[in-house]
């Protein structure tokens, strides 16, 4: 039994209270006209201020002052919406990062539990501490959500009645993309995931003090059925919640994209905790080759990672279509250095570190690995939302890096509280003598 | 120079490895074991150096990434640039994404093709070799455990006795 540990809890409480401070820091500083926001940019850098002072004259030499008079109000008010955004995205983007992890976590214990996997029954409670964050991660994540459609904030353009008012291609979508039945979806989404995670979780700590095998039976049977659903929501969470804030772009093999993304940081957290827990003096019959397997799908996932990301950059780059391209010119103009830097952190670093077999079965070298792929996968995040939420104006500043500690200090405080309240080995799961002998 | 070699033969896999496990706790160097199948951990069991196959793939896979990058350039930069789905030839970098899977496909043949083949040169396999075994029933349900004779064979039949062989021979072979 592991009890969380004094200066594991108070490290992630001084986490939180950081975090809180680097959010609040970003919403107090928010500008509120357009005329702070234009003097925020202004004294951020005074290069692309000239450029919009040149761009104004160049109007006014073509006799279109009127014209240029009022788009340039559109630009600062759309300007204005875009520093706005900053700090919600910023949290967003911290929020929907560590839910998805644990997303992730829970599709791979249910992909355990449906394939009656023998080595990994070790490390269920692991995996089940960490899905535990599903629950208020998720629920943080829906509360973002119903402020969006409440208009405390614009990282949701579809959400606004005005801006469908004057786009025909919004108002065709306006039957799936509308604040209500976006909302219950999320509410189905979610519910579903939690309902089988509390379900699976209350099953597996059944099997530990029974005598027959029911109870693992029906979670094997549940966990196949979840799977079934996870597939069907996962793509459409993805859809909802970050290809609708690009609402004219689409991309069929999003889904699995995200989902990519998911099984892999999940796995690398399983990984890192597992080897932070063994590290403790924990967890004495996991060994090397549990940490192996691990690392082999650290390895996988990173390079079916990559294969998504370019099967999607491929072919939109090769059709070149406008409507398509958009998304990856918005990107490769304002992001350039996270959107080709997160190829390295994903996909080149974790690919020839953890090529070599020996390697995979060290353990500081793993949590090394994790440590970039981790990195990536936030970069990863951070670029589906910010370009399509704030613009040219995205900076990792104190709001970013706030809303990461936060939410890292409020994951690790659930997940270890939640790995603290049973006990560290699955007693009585059929498999569980096989996961003890496991061997590579 | 022919030298006298023990077979002693199994029938088991498990028998098996509990029987190389002894013989290396006595300190015999057995020179090969031949298995009807591939028997899991009987090659560290034996104490064989692990194998560096691993490495020649990297290197052939290297080898395949350089050759696509290569071989695109010159076909579709240098030699005959072609202007497809409007995006002409200019520069290789410009044209990088269309030839990522021909790099790919290039580094995983180049990798997979020429490691099978190290594989077989390494086991000295190549077509119109005389099998080695030194009994067809190592192909069938029999595994052989051989061992080089230094004047020991009164103690090595026993012992090999001991672990479960079911038949013991004695044989002479030139080297290879």
């Amino acid at each position: 039994m592991y009890t969380f540990s004094n200066r594991l809890k108070i490290g992630s409480v001084i986490l939180m209270a950081i975090g809180l401070l680097g959010m609040g820091y970003g919403f107090f500083t928010m500008p509120a006209t357009v005329e702070e926001a234009k003097a925020m940019v202004a004294s951020h850098d005074t290069g692309h201020g000239e450029a919009a002072a040149a761009e104004a004259g160049h109007a006014e030499g073509t006799g279109h002052a009127a014209v240029a008079e009022s788009h340039d109000a559109s630009h600062d008010e759309h300007l204005l919406h875009q520093l706005q955004n900053r700090p919600w995205a910023a949290l967003y983007v911290a929020a929907i990062f560590f839910m998805v992890i644990a997303l992730g976590v829970l599709a791979f214990y249910a992909i355990q539990r449906a394939a009656q996997a023998g080595w990994s029954p070790l490390l269920f409670r692991i995996m089940e501490g960490i899905t535990a964050y599903l629950v208020p991660g998720g629920v943080i994540v829906f509360v973002i959500l119903v402020l969006s459609v409440l208009h405390m904030n614009h990282l949701f353009v579809w959400m606004d009645p005005e801006v469908v008012e004057h786009d025909k291609l919004l108002q065709g979508k306006a039957g799936y993309l509308n604040p209500t039945f976006f909302l219950i979806r999320a509410v189905i989404f979610m519910g579903g995931w939690i309902l089988y995670r509390e379900y699976s979780r209350k099953l597996s700590l059944a099997q530990d003090t029974a005598d027959d095998n029911t109870s693992f039976k029906k979670n094997f049977r549940i966990s196949a059925g979840f799977l079934v659903f996870y597939l069907v929501t996962e793509s459409m969470m993805s859809w909802d919640w970050l290809m609708s804030l690009e609402p004219h772009w689409f991309s069929t093999l999003f889904g699995w994209y995200v989902f990519a993304s998911m099984i892999v940081s999940g796995i690398t957290v399983i990984a890192m905790i597992t080897i932070y827990l063994k590290s403790r003096g924990f967890l004495p019959n996991v060994n090397d080759s549990h940490v192996h397997d691990l690392a082999k799908y650290m390895f996988g996932f990173c390079i079916f990672w990559a294969y998504l990301w370019f099967s999607q950059f491929m072919l939109i780059w090769y059709a070149n279509i406008p409507e398509e391209v958009t998304y990856f010119i918005a990107r490769i103009a304002d992001y350039k250095l996270p959107f080709f830097g997160m190829l390295a952190t994903n996909f080149v670093l974790p690919f020839l570190l953890l090529m070599n077999s020996d390697y995979k079965r060290v353990n500081w070298f793993v949590v090394m690995a994790g440590i970039i792929i981790l990195g990536g996968q936030y970069i990863n995040f951070f670029q589906m939302i910010m370009p399509s939420t704030v613009g040219d104006q995205w900076y990792i500043g104190i709001p970013e890096i706030g809303a990461v500690m936060f939410f890292a200090g409020f994951f690790i405080f659930w997940v270890f509280r939640a790995i603290a309240s049973a006990p560290l080995e699955a007693q009585h799961d059929p498999f569980i003598e096989e996961s003890r002998h496991y061997h590579y | 120079m022919a030298s006298k070699y023990i077979h002693a033969y199994y029938t088991d896999d498990d028998v098996l490895m509990l029987a190389v496990k002894r013989v290396k706790a006595a300190k015999h160097h057995i020179e090969e074991v031949y298995c009807p199948f591939p028997v899991h951990g009987l090659d560290k069991a034996m104490g064989l150096a692990p194998t560096r196959i691993a490495i020649t793939s990297f290197m052939y896979g290297c080898l395949g990434l350089i050759v696509a990058i290569v071989m695109m350039n010159y076909m579709m930069i240098e030699d005959w640039p072609q202007d497809i789905g409007g995006k002409p030839s200019f520069t290789y970098i410009q044209n990088m994404p269309a030839f990522v899977p021909i790099m790919f496909e290039l580094t995983v043949f180049f990798a997979a093709h020429l490691m099978v083949i190290t594989f077989y040169l390494r086991s000295r396999l190549w077509p119109f070799k005389k099998a080695e075994n030194p009994d067809i029933r190592s192909t069938d349900d029999h595994f052989i455990m051989e061992i080089e004779l230094h004047d020991n064979e009164k103690e090595l039949k026993d012992l090999l006795i001991d672990t479960g062989a079911v038949e013991i021979n004695i044989a002479e072979k030139n080297s290879h």
